[in-house]
């Protein structure tokens, strides 16, 4: 038998066909139910944000199937575990666009898993959802980012804390993008109302011995910290803080603490009187809310963890997601995309929450609260805030076709210095 | 003046930070050549005792001093018995097993106690007041305790029995085995006080940092490059090694900030090994433990 180029061509052609047989017919019956990937850290360093988010995530889509699911359909919720791990990001995006056709990914916690899977679930035209709080600055038609961004955040906070503490503001922040992005706007708003960044510091993400930089920052005498410090090693900053005395002298505002349920890591003489803003805490006082914290609590029973913004926003925007789709009457990206820019909103435990047209940011509710035996009260609400920050520098209405993200290097984007 | 002393205050404190989470491993390292991966992990396991036990209302000092090296040291001889004693002489084999036992303790933690853990326990002893400055007391107590439990590391390896055949058998385990000795249960009570040492270090820390079960890894290059830089002798290599990279990391701390600070230490230990090779006491304090 002889083997020519043709023949290999040809059956190799065939098989190809076989082999893609079985995918059209998977196809075919997946379109029974609507699928709906959620890639989230379940184990490394990031758990401590990722399982709340998870557990979120899943009452959601819970009550929407127990509700009579989307368009008739029951939602189908895959749940993959990246495990702190870049890498796994972008196999699992890839796994889910491709291999699982998911109709809507919502995925990522840190900016730099967001940014590995962007633009992989872009190409592959899946809709994609990111629900923590970042720095702001993604301009991407196929993307929604329901968390807070610092213009809604920072803008509250620190003329709050200024009013109330004084001018003098020093500013400790995480050593990588976000840190640096925050605490660049912590400088702007502080300009803005009239006092002085006295000095920004940045930290490794694996510090704990903080001692110097107290030591700095009481030869600084400022009236007010402001911290943007993330992850576990930088619980030892408030816990050293406190131990030095520092914190019944001079308090610390943060836009980050709480965010990984850090309140619960210190005791509660060490973490009294902080003041933190989110577009959720689990202590806001409306019957919404109190329902959903019970609903979340009888689900996990005793070991249910606080609920941050993080978890809620992810519960929000499954629903937020869920209105855009029977709004569009089918769960296609471009007809979602134009529902949910069509004003689609979602009355939600944080309260009302939208989608900006030009940005694909959430336009939330912003709330600033003060930290007292290790739970929050709510001091002020502000209702409805727009992302004004990525507002300046993204339009998706007058150029659609853009996936950027433009405060990948800083601020320059936006015209500040 | 004021400022002179609250910093030299907290640059010996930064040393003895560095005493504290190195000295564990340098027992394990240093005597019985065993690259201990999981080392982060006992100190992590230490701070665990402290908030759980305090948590059930064990009173602080009991879980600090008692519980937390008894817990740790019982699970260092059970990791040494069910692991480490078969992979004596096999470096590598050593690091890759610890590596995995570090993801194994990680795992159970987080699965027994959940991703985090609340407490309620604050630093005691409140801030001391150095004129326009304040520092914390405990810190100060972690100073003293820091060069007493190194000070007792000496005692026990110097002056007792056990401390002569725990050093006789890590010079030469065959000629201690003819003499008589039980080298395999010397072995197992050296890396067992090498644990509890480590719990205990990561008990004292308990009240100043954060106690997560992926906290570990936060440490754990630190001491790594702490005994590294010390060499063969274990106090004195620690001791000395700790006093060079705790003062220039403080220093440039205060001076830079903390990125160039972490950078410096990193630099110095690096020009350190390229020039002493087998550490600092591989070229003074030779005779010296």
């Amino acid at each position: 038998m002889s083997l020519d180029r043709r023949s290999v061509l040809k059956g190799a052609s065939a098989a190809t066909v076989a082999l893609a047989a079985p995918g059209i017919i998977g196809r075919a019956q997946a379109a029974d139910t609507i699928k709906m990937v959620s890639i989230l850290d379940q184990s490394g360093g990031l758990d401590i944000y990722g399982k709340p988010m998870v557990d979120a995530t899943k009452l959601a889509v819970e009550e929407i199937n127990g509700a009579g699911g989307l368009l008739g359909k029951q939602v189908e919720l895959k749940l993959y575990d990246p495990q702190s791990t870049i890498q796994f990001y972008t196999q699992y995006a890839t796994q889910a666009a491709a291999g699982d056709k998911a109709h809507v990914v919502h995925a990522g916690i840190t900016s730099a898993s967001r940014e590995a899977i962007r633009p992989t679930l872009g190409r592959f035209k899946t809709l994609y959802f990111y629900n923590t709080l970042y720095e702001g600055g993604v301009c991407d038609r196929n993307t929604f980012c329901t968390g807070s961004t610092p213009a809604q955040t920072v803008e509250k906070l620190v003329p709050y804390c200024m009013k109330k503490w004084g001018k003098k503001v020093y500013i400790v922040a995480a050593d990588y993008n976000y840190g640096h992005i925050t605490a660049q706007w912590v400088k702007k708003y502080v300009a803005d109302n009239g006092g002085e960044a006295v000095e920004i510091e940045f930290f490794p993400l694996d510090v704990t011995n903080f001692g110097p930089t107290i030591k700095k920052i009481q030869a600084a005498k400022p009236d007010m910290v402001m911290s943007a410090l993330v992850g576990g090693a930088h619980v030892s900053f408030y816990r050293q803080y406190a131990a030095a005395g520092m914190n019944k002298n001079v308090p610390i505002a943060s836009t980050t603490f709480g965010v990984g349920n850090e309140h619960t890591l210190i005791s509660a003489e060490e973490g009294n009187g902080m003041i933190v803003a989110y577009s959720y805490l689990q202590e806001i006082q409306s019957d919404a809310n109190k329902a959903f914290v019970k609903r979340f609590q009888d689900k996990y029973g005793a070991k249910a963890p606080y609920l941050n913004e993080l978890a809620a926003r992810s519960y929000e925007a499954a629903y937020l997601w869920a209105e855009g789709v029977k709004k569009a009457g089918t769960t296609d990206q471009m007809p979602v995309i134009e529902a949910l820019e069509g004003g689609v909103s979602y009355a939600g435990p944080s309260g009302n929450i939208s989608i900006e047209p030009k940005t694909h940011h959430a336009i939330q509710n912003v709330f600033l609260a003060e930290l007292n035996d290790q739970k929050f009260t709510i001091l002020e609400s502000h209702e409805q805030q727009p992302p004004t920050d990525t507002l300046l520098v993204c339009d998706l209405k007058a150029d659609p076709n853009q996936a950027k993200f433009y405060f990948e290097n800083g601020l320059e984007a936006a015209g500040i210095k | 003046m004021d400022l002179f002393v609250a910093l030299a205050l907290q640059i010996i404190y930064g040393i003895a930070n560095l005493v504290l989470i190195s000295l564990g491993l340098a027992i394990i390292f240093g005597m019985m050549r065993v690259i201990n991966l999981a080392h982060g992990e006992f100190l992590m396991l230490g701070g665990y005792t402290v908030v759980v036990s305090t948590n059930n209302g064990v009173n602080l000092w009991v879980a600090m001093f008692i519980l937390a090296p008894l817990v740790v040291g019982l699970i260092g001889v059970i990791v040494e018995r069910c692991l480490i004693r078969f992979l004596y002489g096999r470096m590598v084999d050593t690091l890759l097993a610890t590596w995995g036992l570090s993801l194994l303790l990680i795992g159970l933690v987080t699965t027994i106690f959940g991703a985090q853990t609340s407490t309620t326990i604050s630093a005691p002893f409140g801030p001391i007041q150095i004129g326009d400055y304040t520092s914390s007391g405990y810190e100060l107590f972690l100073i003293c305790v820091a060069v007493l439990l190194s000070l007792a590391v000496y005692l026990v390896l110097r002056l007792t029995k056990l401390g002569l055949v725990a050093r006789g058998t890590m010079q030469s385990a065959d000629m201690a085995a003819a003499l008589g000795v039980s080298t395999s249960k010397i072995y197992m009570i050296t890396f067992g006080l090498g644990a509890a040492v480590s719990g205990f270090a990561g008990a004292l820390l308990a009240p100043i940092t954060g106690v997560l079960p992926t906290i570990g890894a936060t440490y754990i290059a630190k001491a790594f490059i702490t005994v590294i830089s010390g060499g063969a002798a274990i106090l004195a290599g620690t001791a000395s090694a700790s006093v060079l990279l705790g003062g220039i990391n403080g220093i440039m701390a205060f001076v830079t900030g903390p990125t160039i600070g972490e950078v410096a230490l990193l630099v110095a230990a690096i020009i350190l090994l390229r020039l002493m090779p087998r550490g600092i006491t591989g070229r003074f304090f030779r005779k010296n433990l």
